[in-house]
């Protein structure tokens, strides 16, 4: 445990030192979600309608830009199999980068998405559910997206290549995330979206890390 | 038989166009591709016979 | 002596005895290919009747279930092989799964084209939104992304092994997608158009459409047995074996 805590803290320290890039991604978020009205238009019953489904696609994409970076530095700096050699078990420290890769990319933008969705004249309770369903679905998009950084790692092409791997398997978590919200303002209830949800994401921390291990070790062979 | 005439079965009771339309580029991939595929490995031949011919003249 | 036996077991499994065995199988695929196309496309035409909803319309399904069957099934088919390639590490597997799917991403586009072409006269829409046309949609996703991981690897046997990690993470989510897509679908379509209730098939219907299905089957392993002889040979190319060959040496 104490080689995840370490790598947390290793790849939040390189991530404060680099701040732009954490702010260009968060930036990204807040300006895709703001052409959507002026390509749409004002009214506010149809940007509330299409309110969860923007957010949720342009935050797909902003965790789409830091991934590129998830174990690329790493593995030219030799870091990676310095890793792979470590007595920790290789999964462990994957699990501790994918950690910190929500933590600078996943949190701040469930932190601002109900900032940007008061702009879409979203209500507190839609509000609420927004948040919550982001909680459960950003760590799951950082899993997902995990394994396609492993395996696009030094391909050529490699940022272009792991959209097009990646945002296909990120269907489910759109569907459930996007989903909660407009059942809720439906008056449906967001509970069946949420609880699957919540199970994608468990099923995702049982499997991706060790996927992402195994395209790795492929990657350094 | 459900055809009278051949003009009969190209209209297709109206439907022509999308029948015809599935079929005909179901036909086209299913022709061109196996044609692709066995052009990929006549063209590896040339190379490699080009190569062993290159190398039995090196040896003579 | 005793080894032989062995080195038997894993025989065709050696890209150097599959390639001529492939060789020797294609042309009966071929033959399988036109025994059931013929028949197939004899009933999908002259037997079947006239439906009384679709009227003509409807004989697209014997293209366009076959491709889909296909296109599902190919990919589990190349799944297997890439995971037999991870785990017992046969070079084989590997450009199998290779051969594979192109094929299936063939289909994938033919059951999406041939859909399109059914929904537009039956449903007045080029596209709908149903669970099972989106989950295709997506299947061809993950073929093209295959494809795509594949080619930008120069190491055969890298991208044999990352092309192995993508099709099994990919079939684990066929399901999990295919089971969001119907449950988004069903609540926001309501009870528009509703594809699982296809009017009861009648049997002679049924026999074009398994004709045609088992036509589709035995042409995609005719294809991928083309291909992989052309990747076995790219692969192999500096072998003693290829230089062997009387193709080559001729």
């Amino acid at each position: 445990m104490n080689a995840v805590t370490a790598i947390i803290h290793r790849d939040l320290l390189l991530a404060m030192r680099r701040k732009s890039e954490v702010l260009t991604a968060l930036f990204f978020f807040i300006i895709v979600v703001s052409l959507f009205p002026l390509g749409i238009g004002p009214e506010t019953a149809l940007l509330r309608t299409i309110a969860p489904g923007i957010l949720w696609v342009a935050a797909l994409l902003a965790t789409m830009l830091g991934l590129a970076r998830l174990f690329a530095p790493d593995h030219a700096d030799g870091t990676l199999e310095q890793m792979v050699l470590a007595p920790a078990p290789l999964g462990l420290l994957v699990t501790g980068k994918i950690i910190a890769h929500w933590i600078t990319t996943g949190l701040p933008l469930v932190l601002l998405a109900p900032v940007l969705g008061i702009q879409f004249d979203l209500d507190s309770g839609a509000l609420g559910i927004l948040v919550v369903a982001l909680l459960l679905g950003t760590p799951l998009l950082s899993l997902i997206g995990a394994i396609g950084a492993a395996l696009t790692l030094g391909v050529r092409g490699g940022g272009v290549l792991l959209s097009v791997l990646v945002l296909p398997l990120y269907v489910p978590a759109l569907i459930f995330g996007a989903g909660a919200v407009e059942a809720h303002i439906s008056g449906l209830g967001a509970g069946g979206h949420l609880s699957l949800l919540a199970a994608l994401l468990a099923l995702a921390v049982f499997f991706a890390p060790w996927a992402t291990t195994a395209a790795l070790r492929i990657a350094l062979e | 038989m459900n055809w009278g005439s051949p003009a009969e079965f190209f209209a297709m009771g109206g439907y022509g166009l999308y029948v015809w339309g599935s079929f005909g580029v179901c036909a086209v991939l299913m022709i061109v591709e196996p044609i692709l595929a066995s052009r990929r490995r006549s063209d590896i031949l040339r190379s490699l016979r080009r190569e062993s011919l290159a190398d039995k003249l090196d040896s003579q | 002596m005793s080894n032989n036996k062995i080195i038997h077991w894993f025989k065709f499994a050696s890209p150097q005895s599959f390639y001529p065995l492939a060789g020797k199988m294609i042309p009966w695929f071929w033959g399988l290919t036109a025994v059931f196309l013929i028949p197939g496309l004899w009933i999908s035409f002259f037997v079947a009747p006239t439906d009384f909803q679709q009227g003509e319309g409807y004989r697209i399904i014997f293209i366009h279930v076959p491709a889909a069957w296909m296109s599902m099934f190919i990919y589990l088919v190349m799944a297997t092989w890439a995971g037999l390639g991870l785990a017992l590490n046969t070079r084989l597997s590997g450009m199998m799964a290779q051969a594979l799917a192109p094929t299936g991403a063939i289909m994938a586009f033919l059951s999406l084209w041939t859909g399109a072409l059914w929904g537009k006269p039956m449903w007045g829409a080029w596209w709908v939104w149903d669970a099972r046309l989106t989950s295709a949609l997506i299947l061809f996703f993950l073929y093209i992304g295959f494809i795509a991981l594949q080619a930008a690897i120069d190491d055969a046997r890298r991208a044999d092994k990352a092309g192995a990690i993508l099709a099994l993470v990919g079939v684990v989510n066929v399901p999990i997608i295919y089971f969001s897509v119907k449950w988004w679908n069903t609540l926001h379509q309501g009870a528009s158009v509703s594809l699982t209730k296809a009017p009861t098939m009648a049997t002679t219907m049924l026999w074009g459409m398994l004709l045609m299905a088992l036509a589709f089957w035995m042409y995609s392993i005719a294809v991928a047995l083309t291909r992989v002889r052309a990747i076995i040979l790219e692969r192999e190319a500096h072998t003693e074996w290829v230089k062997e060959l009387d193709e080559v040496k001729a």
